[in-house]
């Protein structure tokens, strides 16, 4: 096969149909905004985003009902599943449908929550007009017309197509291109802010200009790896590994470039400094969106190439990563022990969760039994963990919406004093979140730590394990103290309102917290499905 | 038995014994103050479901050939890890559906009695509750097929035994002995779960079917540690010596729950632990003859202190712990008391729960006053309560052909032929049980009447006399209905049938002299007590009254013992952590903040130092890596 040679891509397009419907949904979006007229837009584009995500989700899980992925027996190693690349640069096999199950359920919560307009009394939390420059004339001009946003929905959308294709890329170009494609979006979304605009554009910018060079880290590392493995393909790649015949300096130039290109997007020390001011500064519902289906796609991503095209390597990057992890988690939560706003708590906080995380990828245990142990494999402790974070930090960040001061949101900790003693109830459901985080028993969370830190273990990383479950003792701090300000300091003057939420919000909230509880009582069925589709397949070299 | 055949066709519906008055008392309890006009009825109604269906479940294994008398009934997997699978089960055999039956049979009783008792209280509703929520542990507790979930009932009966006996929780006294019971049964607890652990490690398993089958490969020296262990249990549940100070206090519940958990039922659940246990305790002699030696000891103290309090719930609080210490002695004899054990067990339920409720209704008579030198000749104004009490009074101190006769000299005869020296014990504590009951008795319903100003005694109203009715029946034929067949019937669960096998007493010596002692023991109460009884006790006392009154000086012994090292110790510890630990722990977290502020001056705003860092990043982990390689 010659690069120049141009031959008809065989698709599988029955398998890559919810990536399409989402891909579909985003362009129609476009079309929407160019030709609806602008009254009804907003609804419009929450509809049809709604609808696309959950179509492609139903179409996801009947995909699920007919090849039986949740029965490990029936699942081939090859098979149906070898035709189902394109071309060999996109696997669409358990691991990559399990993490766009994850990615098309929090997408379509996250854009349930865009939609919440009640509690910015009629409007969004989107600027009313991005161009226009923040305190000029044509602002308030377009926030007395009640002008809003909703290109929001189709960036978001795009974002997220972005990541579906990145959990299911087998090729670094693709790689590369999904990584752009989830992050353009995210760039325009995050200065969308109606207020503290020029933060929010600020944080933009800077997010921007960092991701552009973890962009350039990431492709030249690419071509590091081209240059050892003469392809692109992750099959080439693992099979380079295994025959490391002559000098490699090559390929360990490029995976350390790689690595760090990934190692950005999770958001991981020590190329974690984008995360604090662009969750800060972005508006609160793209945040909420960001922390996990930014998080997951790029997990995802990440869990591919280093397991399944670089998985000869790991007794090379698994002490790196191992370090990695640690520092991460202890740069987040001693940094969210000092900070003062609670967007940057969950932001330091999100930091330590990318830690944690790591830890079960250092472990990289597969289903295979160890020493009589069973757990769940690396895969399936991360995807549980991802579930668990995604439905508290969804919460969480959608109760930081509904507390205002003078109608915009207060999140110094200071206006949350005494706050849990004058609105019990949704305080108590914060703070079901924050225990969740923490990793409380009768939580998702604790679940998700748990099968996270088995894994490690099988994995026999015993020590990362054991220096995990003491920094999360450590992490516990970080959040009792929230809890701490909200229930048992008293009310002050600045201690903020709560905003009436809307339905959106609710929704949220109910589906947020049934989650967390429920994946925390009965976390058995989740654990077994993710066990079922944790397999990554590697198609055979072409 | 067509009829229960054609009812309960298996036994797959026991759980619902437990459940009926479990949902019971969650609904009177959750539903609140809806449920305050009626709660009492539908509580009674819930444990005489449950009887009713007890009384099938027995008439089916009646039916039964001897061999299929147990069934087991495996409920869910509870836990499941490793190698370790707890099957939450529940098992009928002959010895759990007796103690079924005493339980919701005395139970029932009980409930409807206390409809006339707790008429007039503010609480009724949340005491009814509490005491379905009873029935139900309890039934957990002797149906369970595994040592895990009995101690879930173990726990379950121990909790509605503290909400009941602090039901007056606004009297200081109640809520003091609510807590006392509570602490002390923990350290019995404790010894069970202990137990219950170790046959975990053992033999992979808690069920009675498995630690039964494995306990003949137990080396002496575990099975002693079990044995000792499930003792400390059965001490702490039962009130014997020397966990035993917490039920005399306890006597501060309503009167029903005195009879009902603190006699009948309840406090008889460390016997059911010991047998049940049979298998284990075999194995080692030295455990055995602990359990014997407990039993004698607490008999004698509790027949002490019975003979010196005036309080007449705590005289029968006293007699039960003796009661309890005739139990054990007679479970610590081994299979040969087995049967023993519990037939004392069962007529004891009868007789002893017909006095409590027999006081009960003297106390209403008398407005609640409990001192019996302000009583006397009561037996004119009550006499259904005299004549009913009188057939307890009979049974226990085992008048011929009444219910104690047969249980109690079974056991003193059993104890001569396994250990003399104790036999003479158990001999000399059945006179002086004769003595402290006649001495109730004549305090009671005899001699003058000592009223207080204002108390005009009347008879109770017929919801209180009927059930007093029909356990004084059993106080009267309870011996002899069951002494013909209980060895037998329990013989399944190891317990080796005894020579008496038909309705008639055995004429032997040792029964005879038995008869004798007892016949002194009233003699000696009838000469002293026929007489005045003093207003006020007397303060100018023998040392043994004064012993007894201050029940053995348990509680000095106690503190002294436990509570002031207690003491001693968690103001070392406070010591320790205010002036060692707290300045360590809020070093350390200043420490960390400080850390957090130096790293915060990185986090500054500006994208070139973020980008510098990044760079600083890619060094290092390029290091990192190369290093990695190195090595």
């Amino acid at each position: 096969m010659t690069l120049y040679e141009f031959s008809t891509p065989q698709l599988d397009y029955f398998l890559l149909t919810p990536f399409l419907i989402v891909l579909g949904v985003a362009c129609l979006g476009i079309l929407v905004e160019a030709f609806w007229p602008r009254k009804g837009r907003f609804l419009v584009q929450l509809i049809l985003g709604v609808l696309g995500l959950g179509c492609a989700l139903t179409v996801l899980v009947l995909h699920w009902g007919i090849s039986g992925l949740a029965d490990p027996s029936r699942m081939p190693a090859t098979g149906p599943y070898a035709d189902s690349m394109v071309s060999g640069t996109v696997m669409v096999d358990g691991p990559a449908q399990g993490f766009w199950l994850i990615l098309l359920g929090f997408a379509l919560i996250a854009i349930i929550g865009f939609a919440e307009r009640r509690i910015h009394s009629g409007a969004t939390a989107f600027t009313p007009s991005a161009a226009s420059v923040p305190g000029s004339h044509a602002e308030t001009e377009a926030t007395n017309e009640g002008l809003t946003h909703s290109e929001v929905f189709p960036l978001a959308i795009f974002a997220l197509a972005g990541g579906m294709l990145l959990v299911a890329a087998n090729d670094l170009l693709v790689l590369f291109v999904a990584i752009e494609i989830l992050s353009l979006p995210l760039y325009v979304m995050v200065g969308l802010a109606r207020y503290r605009r020029v933060v929010s554009q600020e944080a933009s910018l800077k997010y921007f200009l960092l991701g552009a060079m973890a962009s350039a880290v990431l492709l030249f590392g690419v071509a590091f790896l081209f240059g050892y493995a003469g392809s692109f393909n992750y099959t080439a790649l693992a099979g380079g590994v295994t025959f490391t015949a002559g000098g490699d300096a090559l390929l360990l130039v490029g995976l350390g470039l790689v690595l760090i290109g990934l190692l950005f997007k999770i958001g991981a020390v020590p190329f974690h400094s984008w995360v604090p001011d662009v969750y800060q500064g972005a508006p609160t519902p793209v945040t909420a969106f960001m922390s996990i289906v930014t998080k997951t796609a790029a997990v995802g991503g990440f869990l591919r190439l280093f397991y399944s095209g670089l998985g000869g390597m790991r007794w090379t990057w698994q002490p790196v990563l191992a370090g990695v992890g640690l520092l991460t988690i202890a740069v987040g939560v001693l940094l969210a022990i000092n900070q003062n706003d609670i967007k940057r708590v969950l932001a330091y906080s999100a930091i330590s969760h990318a830690g944690f995380i790591l830890i079960p990828l250092v472990g990289a245990s597969s289903t295979v039994a160890l020493g009589g142990l069973t757990g769940p494999s690396s895969v399936a402790s991360i995807m549980f963990y991802l579930i668990a974070y995604g439905f508290a930090a969804l919460g969480a960040f959608a109760i930081v919406t509904l507390v205002r001061t003078q109608g915009r949101e207060a999140t110094t900790l200071e206006a949350w004093a005494g706050l849990g003693r004058q609105h019990w109830l949704v305080s108590v459901i914060l703070m079901i979140f924050l225990l969740s985080m923490a990793g409380i028993p009768l939580t998702a969370g604790f679940v998700g730590k748990y099968v996270a830190f088995v894994s490690a273990w099988q994995g026999g990383f015993w020590w990362l394990a054991l220096a995990g479950v003491l920094l999360a003792v450590i992490a516990v701090y970080l959040y009792i103290r929230v809890i701490q300000v909200m229930f048992f300091r008293e009310a002050t003057d600045e201690t903020a309102e709560l905003a009436t939420p809307g339905v959106g919000t609710w929704i949220v909230l109910v589906i947020c917290l049934l989650g967390t509880l429920g994946f925390g009582l009965v976390p058995g069925p989740l654990l077994d499905l993710l066990q079922a589709v944790s397999q990554f397949l590697l198609p055979a070299a072409l | 038995m067509m009829v229960s055949s054609l009812m309960v066709t298996d036994f797959s519906l026991v759980w619902m014994l437990i459940a009926i008055p479990a949902v019971m008392a969650g609904l009177l309890l959750s539903l609140g103050k809806v449920t305050n006009s009626f709660g009492h009825f539908l509580a009674t109604l819930a444990p005489l479901a449950s009887f009713t269906l007890a009384v099938m479940y027995f008439l089916d294994l009646w039916g039964k050939p001897v061999g299929e008398r147990t069934v087991d009934i495996p409920l869910y997997t509870w836990i499941s890890s490793g190698s370790w699978q707890i099957e939450a089960g529940l098992l009928i055999d002959p010895l759990s559906i007796l103690f079924v039956l005493l339980i919701t049979g005395v139970g029932s009783l009980i409930h409807i009695y206390s409809l006339g008792y707790m008429a007039h209280d503010p609480h009724r509703r949340r005491f009814f509750a509490y005491l379905n929520l009873f029935i139900a542990a309890m039934l957990l507790l002797v149906l369970a097929n595994n040592y895990l979930v009995l101690f879930v009932g173990w726990e379950g009966v121990g909790l509605a035994s503290y909400l009941l006996i602090s039901f007056w929780q606004e009297k200081p006294s109640a809520a003091a002995a609510g807590k006392k019971a509570f602490i002390v049964n923990r350290v019995g607890d404790m010894g069970l779960l202990i137990a219950a652990f170790t046959m975990l490690a053992m033999f992979s398993s808690t069920s009675f079917v498995d630690v039964s089958a494995g306990a003949d490969m137990l080396s002496p020296g575990w099975a002693t540690f079990i044995g000792i262990m499930l003792l400390v249990g059965a001490c702490g549940k039962s009130a014997q010596v020397p966990l035993q100070s917490w039920l005399l206090d306890a006597m501060e519940g309503p009167t029903p729950v005195s009879a009902l958990i603190h006699a009948a039922t309840m406090v008889t659940a460390g016997v059911y632990l010991v047998v049940r246990s049979g298998a284990i305790f075999e194995q080692s002699p030295i455990a055995q003859l602990a359990v014997a030696i407990v039993g004698t000891v607490t008999l004698l103290v509790g027949a002490w202190i019975g003979c010196s309090k005036d309080d007449i719930k705590k005289v029968l609080a006293g007699s039960t712990m003796s009661q309890i210490g005739y139990m054990m002695l007679a479970a610590g004899i081994g299979p040969a008391g087995y049967a023993f054990a519990i037939f004392h067990l069962l007529t004891h339920g009868f007789f002893k729960a017909n006095m409590f409720l027999g006081a009960g209704s003297v106390m209403h008579a008398t407005n609640d006053d409990v001192d019996m030198r302000h009583y006397g000749a009561l037996r004119q104004v009550l006499p259904i309560t005299f004549v009913t009490f009188a057939m307890g009074y009979l049974a226990i101190i085992g008048f011929p052909m009444f219910a104690g006769f047969y249980s109690k000299d079974h056991i003193i005869e059993a104890a001569f032929h396994g250990q003399p020296i104790l036999g003479v014990l158990a001999l000399i504590g059945a006179g002086v049980t004769a003595f402290y009951m006649t001495r109730l008795m004549m305090m009671t319903f005899f001699g003058q009447s000592r009223w207080r100003q204002g108390v005009h005694p009347h008879e109770s109203p017929a919801v209180m006399w009927i059930p007093l009715v029909f356990l004084a029946i059993g106080s009267l034929i309870g011996g002899m209905a069951l002494n013909s067949w209980i060895g037998s019937w329990l013989a399944p669960i190891g317990a080796e049938v005894g020579e008496h096998t038909s309705w008639l007493p055995a004429i032997t010596p040792i029964g005879l002299i038995t008869m004798a002692v007892v016949g002194c023991g009233v003699a000696l109460g009838w000469l002293l007590f026929k007489k005045d009884i003093p207003d006020t006790a007397p303060q100018k006392v023998s040392i043994f009254t004064t012993i007894g009154r201050n029940d053995l000086f348990g509680d000095v012994v106690n503190d002294y013992a436990v509570v002031k090292p207690a003491e001693l110790l968690s103001r070392a510890v406070a010591t320790t952590d205010e002036k060692g630990i707290t300045p360590g722990i809020e070093g350390f977290g200043r420490f960390v903040e400080t850390l957090g502020t130096k790293l915060r001056v990185i986090q500054n705003g500006y994208v070139r130092t973020y980008g510098l860092t990044m760079v600083i990043g890619i060094v290092f982990l390029g290091l990192f890596l190369l290093l990695s390689r190195l090595v």
